[in-house]
């Protein structure tokens, strides 16, 4: 049922990312895609699990070097794309 | 009681994560979009360690790693440089997914793995691999370390073939008894990070904002696997998200250059050159003369393409800009979608440069009024103005759309040289009558346009 439920969600959210990505204009393909890019960082949260919640020696390694990988993808991804957001400006706040 | 807490912080997450990216759609919301997304980044971060961690060495070790390079990474590049960057980051993501499928396999004691489950598994480290691999050769090729050329050998697709086959073979025998000792995993990890070499080795660089959009792509279905390996319903969400949202760019992008998805990943484009040859007279001009007739243009438009970012000119090119809009002319800055090396490519630029978002215009926007156009400046762009692509049916790239500057009134061409463009086709705008070549590093071409200005 657990995993019924899973693919439901994950159905729908599907649609949704193609609806919400459609109406996004060329000029912000880049930072819509490093913005994306951050989010699929959320690895993250499930790389906690090997990391901190067992014995393992192996699960808590590979958890670790999970943790990193992620928290560069996230921590990166949203920075750049806050640094390039930062630059498009409209005509009215480039003549200030 | 601790788990259904995290559920619901969650819902806010993923709440977030959907209104950031729907803000991400206008100039003018987007940064607040973003920082909104980063704060259901926190909010689902928190929830997972307050519910998951209960020793916490290697979690803080890591996040403190991530975080310098990360931290490091994005302010030191070079807008220029954005992307390799954006390729470093979701090879870095999908490498993440591929551990955590990875680890999953030690968090249940033998035998307790379910069929379902261990695909999942199998999944997240298949797709997480082949994202970290192929978003290393991307990186390499579009920083030039590596050669950007499409890499073509005989008997490639049979290697391929092959190689997917193994892979189907690893997987079926790896769910059969998953366990971390089975040599199939091994086999499965081997042959996931060869796949994504073999997956981008054969394509060339003027197709990387295929490559790019695709792996991010990649990057999200990864998570969304890692997610259901463990059970977690905000890996599906934000994984599905991101999933969806690159394929709609890698579509964008495929239909901009009139391609198939098949025809951009497996063709070896660039590689093969047809298409006929063009003969004639080119017409150079001198920068004094360039600028008389800037200097009496009414309507200038703008053509970027990759070479704007290689020469640079992005900051000259808006200075001049400025001076033409002074001048009591308009301005626009005409953007094909596949112009540079990733979607947005030269939006990102120009933004950098302070062009106001509003003078950059889409190539939809530009061709019904191109013939209102006194002067269309092309710099260093070739194939996505090549009125090949629309007359000569035996042509490569024939059917892609691209930017009618041919239908101007006079075309300016920036060049260094008369050496075809990246596809190696040759362009027939620059044998037009009313193209003048304006030959020179496109940097100081446009400085000397500016000084005639300024005398």
């Amino acid at each position: 049922m657990e995993t019924v439920f899973l693919t439901f969600i994950l159905v729908l959210t599907v649609f949704l990312g193609f609806e919400l990505i459609s109406k996004v204009p060329a000029t912000l393909h880049t930072p819509l895609m490093s913005g994306a890019n951050a989010i699929s960082g959320i690895t993250l949260a499930g790389a906690f699990l090997a990391a901190g919640s067992t014995d393992n020696d192996m699960a808590n390694w590979l958890g670790g070097a999970a943790v990193t990988f992620a928290t560069i993808n996230v921590v990166g991804g949203y920075l750049v794309t806050d640094r390039m957001l930062s630059m498009f400006k409209s005509k009215r706040s480039a003549a200030k | 009681m601790i788990d259904l807490a995290a559920n619901f912080a969650y819902i806010l997450s993923a709440g977030l994560f959907i209104y950031g990216l729907k803000m991400l759609g206008s100039p003018a919301t987007a940064r607040k979009g973003n920082m909104l997304s980063s704060i259901g980044m926190l909010i689902a971060v928190v929830a997972a360690l307050a519910s998951d961690g209960t020793t916490f060495e290697f979690i803080i070790g890591g996040m403190i790693i991530g975080a310098a390079i990360g931290l490091l990474a994005a302010r030191l590049v070079a807008m220029t440089s954005m992307p390799e960057m954006v390729a470093l980051f979701n090879g870095s993501g999908g490498g993440a997914s591929l551990l955590v499928g990875w680890a999953t396999l030690y968090l249940s004691p033998d035998s307790s793995i379910g069929g379902f489950t261990a695909f999942t598994i199998a999944l997240a480290i298949l797709i997480g691999g082949l994202t970290s691999t192929g978003s290393l050769i991307a990186y390499g090729k579009l920083s030039e370390k590596l050669n950007s050329a499409a890499f073509v050998f005989s008997g490639q697709r049979f290697l391929n073939s092959l190689l997917l086959l193994a892979i189907i073979v690893c997987t079926y025998l790896f769910c059969m008894d998953p366990s971390p000792d089975s040599i199939y995993l091994y086999g499965l990890l081997g042959l996931a990070l060869l796949l994504g070499v073999m997956a981008v080795i054969p394509i060339g660089g003027a197709d990387m904002p295929v490559v790019i959009s695709l792996l991010n792509s990649y990057s999200g279905i990864a998570a969304c696997a890692a997610g259901f390996a463990i059970n977690n319903n905000i890996l599906i969400v934000a994984g599905s998200l991101v999933g969806a949202s690159g394929i709609i760019l890698t579509n964008i992008m495929c239909k901009a250059m009139n391609r198939s998805l098949a025809n951009v990943l497996f063709s070896g484009f660039g590689a093969a050159k047809s298409g006929k040859a063009v003969e004639g007279e080119v017409n150079p001009v001198s920068v004094e003369d360039a600028y008389y007739i800037l200097e009496a243009a009414s309507n200038v438009c703008f053509v970027p393409g990759y070479g704007m970012a290689v020469a640079q000119a992005q900051h000259v090119v808006k200075e001049l800009g400025q001076i033409l809009e002074a001048n009591g002319c308009e301005v626009s800055y005409a953007i094909h979608p596949v112009a540079g090396r990733m979607p947005g490519h030269m939006n990102v630029l120009l933004a950098e440069a302070d062009v106001p978002y509003e003078q950059l215009v889409e190539m939809d926007d530009i061709n019904p009024r191109i013939e209102n156009v006194d002067v269309a400046i092309v710099i260093g762009a070739n194939d996505v103005v090549n009125p090949s692509a629309r007359e000569d049916e035996d042509s490569p790239i024939y059917g892609m759309p691209i930017i009618n500057v041919d239908q101007a009134r006079t075309v300016f061409v920036l060049k260094r040289s008369m050496a075809s463009g990246f596809s190696g086709v040759d362009n027939p705008l620059f044998f037009g009558e009313n193209t003048r070549m304006l030959f020179g590093d496109a940097k100081e071409s446009i400085s000397g346009v500016i000084s005639e200005f300024g005398s």
